[in-house]
């Protein structure tokens, strides 16, 4: 029974646990940002006048949406890498790292393009008619009117996005990166120490997940638009 | 009041493509002219980036008839895709009915009058929704056998197919936990006040005016989160779970070295399951839409994807329905 429960090798592998939630950390914040830029990118396409556009964006989202993560992952180790041979930088690990990281952008891309079409969908169609209407352009009122009121009330659901984005961080250990759920599995080997290992890191993740839940509701309810 | 309603989520919200939408006016001449230069310069930008996609895949001799021929033989899908695929719907079914079941005893467990039931059900809704599933499938497949020897027993059989089950039922149970309760939440109150001024008891009230309604209200969000099920059952790969990532993509790569057409294929398939049981979630949510007899109004916000941990349900009551029911399934 005390073998259960005993944390010593928690803390005698501190550091190992540390050296795979930094791993989590960088992939979140990479991929984070380079997703939001695609999805900003493929929602631009899929609101644009010309259908050419909206088919291709249409045809991305509904690819990436549908298809696991980890398919896509073992695509980027297995296919772009060992296949195709593309290689992102001379370095093995810095190259796995940025094959996860965009593996993980284009999907979390697909559902963050979503987001924001659907935060473009809440606005209601009298405001841009007005916005139209006393002369501003269409920049103009994309800026000033539109968007605004769209990211206003996108921000919960963009918050849930990232939080599950830094939870799927541990599907890369099909990409061979080393990162936290590797690194768990690896010490569950080493030390045996299933149960406290477990916890050491199941409160790991909380405290990424938890503060940025916390922090994405308060956002959001701050800047909830009154209609 | 109730119809009043109706009619105006019936009205179609996108305007017809020749119409003003939200963010364009309706094309004149001259916009339409820009428009078609636009789609033919788009076009020729998309099909320039198909072409560095073929060159690659060219040059590397990914379209050499070795490499496809496997599939047009019966064994690779006697042998590979056909087993790999039942292996996945046989999780997926088992996760989807478990983890529906506990997300009914659970959400309903969070919503209960006494607190000794109220607390431990939430915490342990809330600690299985902030944990990433892989390392809480890591997890159940590890830890009976380390329990096994502490107490110095027979080592029980946890077979990879045990760990992946038992790991979806517990983390989208736990959403599906959430989505309940918001879709009972969501009901407005006077449901319940008429049905206890019935006098029906607490029961009574739950089973037959408020879980009935909750269920329809929400069964786009239940089916978005069946479709997240069955790609998270791709996960068993990683603890030797042999379903259809481990046969159709890692088990062909190895026998014959096609990766990229064992992604394809793969590929097609979970989207095309995906994608099939996504129109089966619209047809349903138009269903019950129309029907007003099941549904009863809800009040913004029950409809869709539960938010994340740490974010309270009423702070997220004021955003529109289409939103977190569009982006649901991540």
């Amino acid at each position: 029974m005390d073998v259960l429960f005993d944390f010593s090798p928690v803390f005698d592998r501190i550091d190992d646990i540390a050296l795979g939630f930094w791993a989590t950390i960088r992939l979140s914040l990479m991929a984070g940002i380079l997703s939001l830029i695609l999805g900003t990118f493929l929602v631009a396409m899929r609101v644009a006048p010309v259908r050419i556009f909206r088919a291709a964006g249409t045809l991305y989202v509904n690819i990436f949406r549908n298809t696991p993560l980890t398919l896509i992952l073992a695509f980027c180790a297995l296919g772009l890498s060992d296949t195709l041979h593309i290689r992102l930088s001379n370095t093995t690990t810095v190259n796995n790292y940025w094959l996860a990281v965009f593996g993980l952008s284009a999907y979390t891309a697909a559902f963050i393009c979503e987001a924001l079409r659907a935060g473009i969908n809440t606005v209601p169609l009298g405001q841009a008619e007005a916005s139209r209407a006393i002369g501003l352009s269409f920049f103009q009122s994309l800026r000033l009117i539109i968007l605004p009121q769209a990211f206003r009330s996108i921000i919960a659901p963009l918050g849930s996005i990232f939080i599950a984005m830094v939870k799927n961080t541990t599907v890369v250990i099909v990409a061979s990166y080393i990162e936290s759920a590797y690194m768990m599995r690896q010490l569950f080997e080493e030390e045996g120490a299933t149960i406290p290992m477990f916890a050491a890191f199941a409160i790991g993740f909380m405290i990424l997940t938890l503060p940025m839940g916390f922090f994405f509701g308060w956002l959001a309810k701050r800047l909830a638009v009154t209609r | 009041m109730t119809t009043a309603v109706d009619e105006q989520v019936s009205k179609p919200r996108r305007a017809k493509k020749s119409e003003a939408s939200l963010l364009f006016d309706a094309p004149g001449p001259r916009a339409r002219a820009r428009n078609n230069i636009i789609a033919v310069v788009g076009a020729l930008i998309l099909l320039g980036i198909i072409y560095l996609i073929y060159a690659r895949l060219d040059q590397k001799n990914q379209f050499s008839g070795k490499l496809w021929h496997p599939y047009v033989e019966s064994e690779t899908w006697t042998k590979f895709v056909i087993p790999g695929l039942l292996a996945t719907l046989y999780a997926a079914a088992i996760g989807s009915v478990a983890a529906l079941i506990f997300g009914v005893v659970f959400g309903l467990g969070r919503l209960s009058d006494h607190r000794w039931v109220r607390i431990p059900a939430a915490a342990i809704v809330e600690f299985f929704r902030a944990i990433p599933l892989l390392i809480l499938i890591f997890f159940v497949f590890s830890v009976p056998p380390t329990i096994a020897t502490a107490f110095d027993r027979e080592i029980p059989e946890i077979t990879p197919f045990m760990a992946v089950v038992v790991g979806l039922t517990l983390y989208n149970g736990s959403v599906l936990a959430e989505v309940f309760r918001a879709g009972i939440l969501s009901i407005p109150k006077g449901q319940s006040e008429a049905a206890f001024a019935l006098g029906l008891r607490k029961n009574g009230v739950m089973r037959l005016v408020l879980v009935p309604q909750a269920v329809t209200a929400m069964m786009p969000t239940i089916v978005a989160q069946l479709v997240v099920l069955l790609k998270d059952s791709a996960l068993g790969q990683i603890i030797a779970y042999s379903e259809l990532l481990d046969k159709g993509f890692y088990q062909m790569k190895a026998n014959y070295g096609n990766a990229i057409a064992a992604v394809l294929v793969t590929g097609a398939i979970y989207i095309a399951i995906n994608i099939s049981l996504g129109f089966l979630a619209n047809r349903l949510e138009r269903r019950s839409r129309r029907s007003r007899k099941s549904t009863a109004t809800t009040m913004g916000g029950g409809i869709g994807a539960p938010p994340a941990v740490g974010m309270s349900t009423t702070s997220v009551r004021n955003i529109p329905p289409s939103i977190s029911g569009d982006t649901g399934g991540i």
